[in-house]
Parts: structure tokens; sequence; C-alpha cells
């Protein structure tokens, strides 16, 4: 383990905005690419059902 | 035909059908969507948490966790899409168009986080958010080719039409990836070599080399749920229009 304090741990050693920026960044955009694959998901199957009937 | 096929064994073939491929990519996806979490979770803690700190750049190297498979997958999933795209030419293979258009989104989005991260990376320690340098230029480049793929599907109405002109856009910007590849060995650049490289041993300690994999393989998985996903609503726009068309 790293790190002695929550404290010492988010400061990233004077980095904090640019380590916790960068992976933020990066799950932000996982979150964002999951989210709107699953509204066009739900999308498509609604109108497979509504041709179905 | 039942005994044909069992005693041929595995029928690969029948997967090449959207029809037959579209519930076996449903049973991949629940087991990839854990592996996926768990892998980069498992990455996270090893990149925040084991790894020591760097003894050049202090805490701020720890970008590297996820600029760099981040970095692999775009390159490697355009790799990807113009493999699919030159597939779908060769063979008129509609599974082979669907699938190059559903690698594209998440392409793309690896392109744009590898820039961002890189950016958040270059300025503390290049005093620079931007350099136009031959990496960083050539991954912007990638980027711009991916969008040219989106827009050129979006422009052209005809689906078929649509799916050749892009295929030979993604197989002429293929040529790209090598060029990003190599630009750091190529160019004299501010951005550094290759992290791993198959014919050196890797310049860092082996701890930070397994964060990094972990996570680059939980970054694979995650991409083969999302295509997956995506390439199964593809099948269902497309073949429900194809369905509509035949009714008559």
């Amino acid at each position: 383990m790293q790190w002695h304090s929550v404290g010492e741990f988010l400061a990233m050693g004077g980095y904090a905005f640019y380590v916790w920026g960068s992976f933020g960044v990066t799950f932000l955009c996982m979150a964002i690419e999951s989210w709107l694959l699953n509204k066009r998901r739900q999308r498509v199957t609604q109108a497979v059902k509504q041709e179905a009937f | 035909m039942k005994n044909m096929e069992m005693k041929s064994g595995f029928n690969w073939l029948k997967y090449a059908s959207p029809k037959t491929f579209y519930p076996l990519a449903g049973k991949i996806i629940p087991w990839c969507v854990v592996s996926a979490a768990v892998l980069i979770l498992y990455g996270l803690y090893i990149g925040l948490f084991v790894a020591p700190t760097d003894f050049q750049q202090g805490e701020g190297y720890r970008i590297i966790f996820v600029h760099v498979p981040a970095a692999w997958f775009s390159m490697f999933l355009y790799l990807l899409m113009a493999l699919y795209a030159g597939l779908g030419l060769v063979l008129n293979a509609r599974l082979s168009y669907m699938m190059a258009s559903a690698i594209a989104p998440t392409g793309a989005m690896f392109t744009l986080v590898a820039l961002v991260t890189g950016s958040l990376w270059g300025k503390p320690m290049w005093g620079a958010w931007w350099v136009w340098d031959a990496r960083l230029t050539s991954e912007l480049i990638l980027l711009f080719l991916y969008i040219g793929y989106f827009s050129l599907q979006a422009a052209i109405d005809d689906k078929n039409r649509a799916d050749k002109a892009s295929a030979v856009l993604a197989l002429v910007g293929a040529i790209n990836v090598p060029i990003i590849y190599f630009s750091v060995k190529w160019w004299n650049t501010l951005h550094q070599g290759a992290s791993v490289s198959l014919m050196k041993a890797p310049a860092m300690a082996a701890v930070m080399l397994k964060g990094m994999l972990v996570m680059a393989i939980g970054f694979w998985l995650y991409s083969i749920a999302v295509v997956l996903i995506r390439v199964r609503c593809e099948i269902l726009e497309r073949d429900s229009k194809a369905a509509m068309f035949r009714q008559d």
C-alpha cells in the first residue's frame, strides 16, 4: 500500500487534477457509451415487439 | 440434416448468418460484462494502490493505467473494424459490415479518451496541453477517420452502398495505424517510446506492467460486450426493416 492517509491518496502528490481528471474522463466516456447503447437497445427491442403484433 | 451437423462437428459457418449469430452473441455478452468489471476494478486497484510512485514523474505517471490501454484499443479496434470492412467487401457478408459499424463508436470513444488523457498527462509533464508532434497528430487523424466513417455511413441512404463506401474509407485509413504506432521511432517527438515491446524487456516495473495489462484485458472485454450489444441492435434494425419490405 502506497498511501498513509486518505488526503494523501486524493492529493496524488500534487497531480490530483490530472490523475483524477484522466480516470474520470475514461470511465465517464465508457459510462456514457453504455448508457446511450442501452437506450438504443431498449428502443430497438420495443420497435421489434410492436412490429410483431 | 441434424446428423450431418453432428458428423462435421461444430459448424462455424453457421454463425456467419445474423440470425444464428444473434443468440450466440446474447450468450457471450453477460460473461464479458462481468469479467470486464472485475478486471477493470482489479486494474484500478493495482494502478492506484499497489503500483509504486515513479521516480521521475511522481504520482502523475498513474495516468498510464488508463491512457495506454485506451490508446492500444483506439488502434486495435480500428484495425479490427478495417478487417471486418474488408471481409465485407470480399465476401459480401452483411454480418461483417454490421460488425465493422458496431466497432466504430467504441474505437472512436477510446481514441477520444487517449487524446484527452494524453492532454492531461502532457500538461504537467511537458507544460503543454497539446503539441503538433507526429504521435499526437496521427492519433487525432485516427479520430477524424472514425468520424469520417460514421459520416459516410449516415450520408448515404442506400445501406448497401453506405457499407461499401465506408468500408473502402476504413481500409484506406488503416495505413494510419502503423504510422501512429511507429511515429515515436520514425520522428523525433516529445512523446515517449513504446511502453511495452515484443523485442525488448519492458521499460517499467513488473507491477506497473501488470496493472496496465489487466486494465487492457478489462477494456478488451468491455469492447467485446458493447460491440456485441451494438451488433445485435444493428441486426434487429436492419432485418426488421428488411422484413417489412418482404411482407408483400
